[in-house]
């Protein structure tokens, strides 16, 4: 297994820092929904002709500078089918579920297969909070300040052996507790995977908080992906299983609908999913009446180009999306 | 005495199907509709319109079941009320949704057979609405009535273009098809062997 190549707790700006950030950015009258997207519409030009984009979009791309949606909103329109269809649906039906204690079991090929306990596999003492963009495919997104493990120390708990090239992911199915689960709306349980490269990225978190709290259960309680550069449907939630394997996972929305949802299901403005544009977004958060708030134009990777573009340089992104 | 009471029902039809109009515009105004308001408003309009349309149709059946005489009466301003939200749900897609984005609405157009096909069912329907008139069905004569039998075109293709934007599963369709089709069976089936209250009661509408 190779090492964590950066120490992603050092590269997490200190909550101060990115406060104050805030506060001159506000002492200078900038817009901090402007400048960060002027910045990163020019960087999107310029990745497209060079591999190696120039100037970053957020000052910090582990603290998004975009304003961050509200909480009422962030835990009030979810799409976790095992509750339901509906927006509403997790949160009026997800207080069933419960949370504790949660066991992880970790399989495939790694050193020893075991059961983990939450608190083992992503201590408490780990989380560091990140700011980041989420973008679904339905066309809309969130800025949500994440509490988590980076992924790749979780990784390193779990001791892949050296064939590992992918990991999947697999969410709780239980039918007493989750209404939509008795439902055949998706095949239960959800799935998702990553590649092994992809995992240990930096910028992917294992999530047991949000907000400076502990995930509410429709926000995929007490254990969730989040992968800023995907869809959100990448980001599984309620883990319980994590599986390490040579081959590409099967994953739920790809196995529903290999036309429309890919495997890599990277956000990219230029392919559009068959049935509507990825063009551009409604982004649910800043102040205002949002009845009346314009779209933002979606960005390769979600914005996050500059960190992860390099891991798709050899792909063709209309095949591989 | 008979004016009156036709009036009355009118009355109070238009001010029971005003309700979800002065609901939505309260909502859309205190910010009550949710984290992804513009979604909840094409939804909304979107479904209010398939509503009415399937109410204006029911009117027919209903008035055979039961020999009342208000389901008729009714259909037109239902009707139109189907139209008015169908014209509120491309409002709000073209206007709050894309607003600016001009270029992907013709990309939208042309490339989402759902959304060409929404675009066909409100111009069916615009063209139901524009003919309502009573001047309309002097005008048109027995061309009226083959042009009015459109909307049996235009309520299938509606549920169909609702279908289409799911992501899985049917929506509300799961419950709106089926009222379709037992409308659509009933008309035909009406069409067939028009049964005398049936016949006496089109000579009645039409005096």
């Amino acid at each position: 297994m190779p090492p964590v190549t950066r120490d992603t707790q050092e590269a997490v700006t200190p909550e101060t820092v990115y406060m104050a950030r805030r506060r001159y950015l506000r002492l200078l009258g900038l817009s901090a929904t402007a400048w960060p997207l002027v910045a990163c519409a020019e960087r999107t030009q310029e990745s497209q002709t060079s591999a190696t984009p120039t100037g970053p979009i957020d000052a910090d791309p582990f603290s998004a500078d975009d304003p961050i949606t509200r909480f009422e909103d962030a835990t009030s329109y979810n799409n976790f089918y095992e509750f339901g269809t509906g927006k509403a649906d997790p949160r009026r039906y997800a207080g069933q579920l419960r949370t504790s204690p949660w066991d992880i079991e970790v399989s495939g090929l790694v050193e020893t297969p075991r059961r983990f306990s939450l608190s083992e596999l992503a201590p408490d003492e780990e989380r560091v909070e990140r700011i980041y963009r989420l973008r679904c495919v339905e066309a809309w997104s969130m800025v949500i300040p994440w509490l988590g493990v980076p992924l790749a120390q979780v990784i390193a708990r779990c001791k892949p052996t050296a064939d590992a090239r992918f990991v999947a992911f697999e969410s709780l199915a239980d039918p007493n507790q989750m209404p939509g689960v008795r439902t055949s709306i998706l095949d239960w349980p959800y799935t998702e995977g990553l590649r092994m490269d992809e995992a240990m990225h930096p910028l992917t978190l294992l999530a047991t908080g949000m907000y400076r709290r502990d995930l509410p259960a429709q926000n995929g309680a007490p254990v969730r992906l989040v992968v800023p550069w995907k869809y959100g449907f990448k980001s599984i939630k309620s883990i319980t299983r994590i599986r390490f394997t040579s081959e590409q996972p099967e994953t739920s929305w790809n196995r529903m609908q290999p036309s429309e949802y890919g495997f890599y299901a990277n956000v990219n403005p230029a392919v559009d999913h068959p049935r509507w544009s990825q063009r551009s977004e409604r982004r649910l958060a800043g102040d205002g009446n949002r009845a009346f708030a314009p779209r933002v134009p979606t960005l390769p990777f979600n914005g996050y180009a500059a960190e992860v573009a390099h891991l798709y340089r050899d792909m063709d992104l209309q095949t591989w999306f | 005495m008979r004016f009156r009471k036709e009036t009355g029902t009118a009355l109070l039809a238009h001010g029971l199907a005003l309700l979800p109009l002065l609901w939505l515009s309260h909502v859309v105004f205190t910010e009550a509709l949710g984290a992804d308001p513009v979604a909840e408003l094409t939804r909304f309009s979107g479904q209010a319109a398939v509503i009415f349309l399937l109410l204006s149709l029911s009117a027919r059946p209903l008035r055979m079941l039961t020999h009342w005489q208000w389901p008729l009466r009714l259909r037109r301003m239902l009707g139109l009320w189907a139209f008015v939200w169908a014209s509120l749900h491309v409002l709000v897609y073209v206007v709050l949704d894309l607003g600016g984005y001009w270029p992907q609405l013709a990309e939208d157009l042309l490339k989402r057979p759902y959304i060409s096909l929404g675009a066909i069912v409100w111009l069916l329907l615009l063209a139901l609405a524009a003919t309502s008139t009573k001047a309309s069905v002097r005008r048109l004569g027995r061309h009226w009535k083959s042009l009015h039998r459109l909307v049996y075109i235009a309520a299938p293709l509606a549920l169909a273009h609702a279908i289409w934007q799911e992501k899985a599963g049917f929506g509300n369709a799961d419950w709106q098809a089926p009222w379709l089709l037992i409308l659509m069976l009933a008309r035909l089936m009406a069409s067939r062997r028009p049964s005398t209250a049936e016949s006496r009661s089109m000579r009645n509408e039409k005096q």
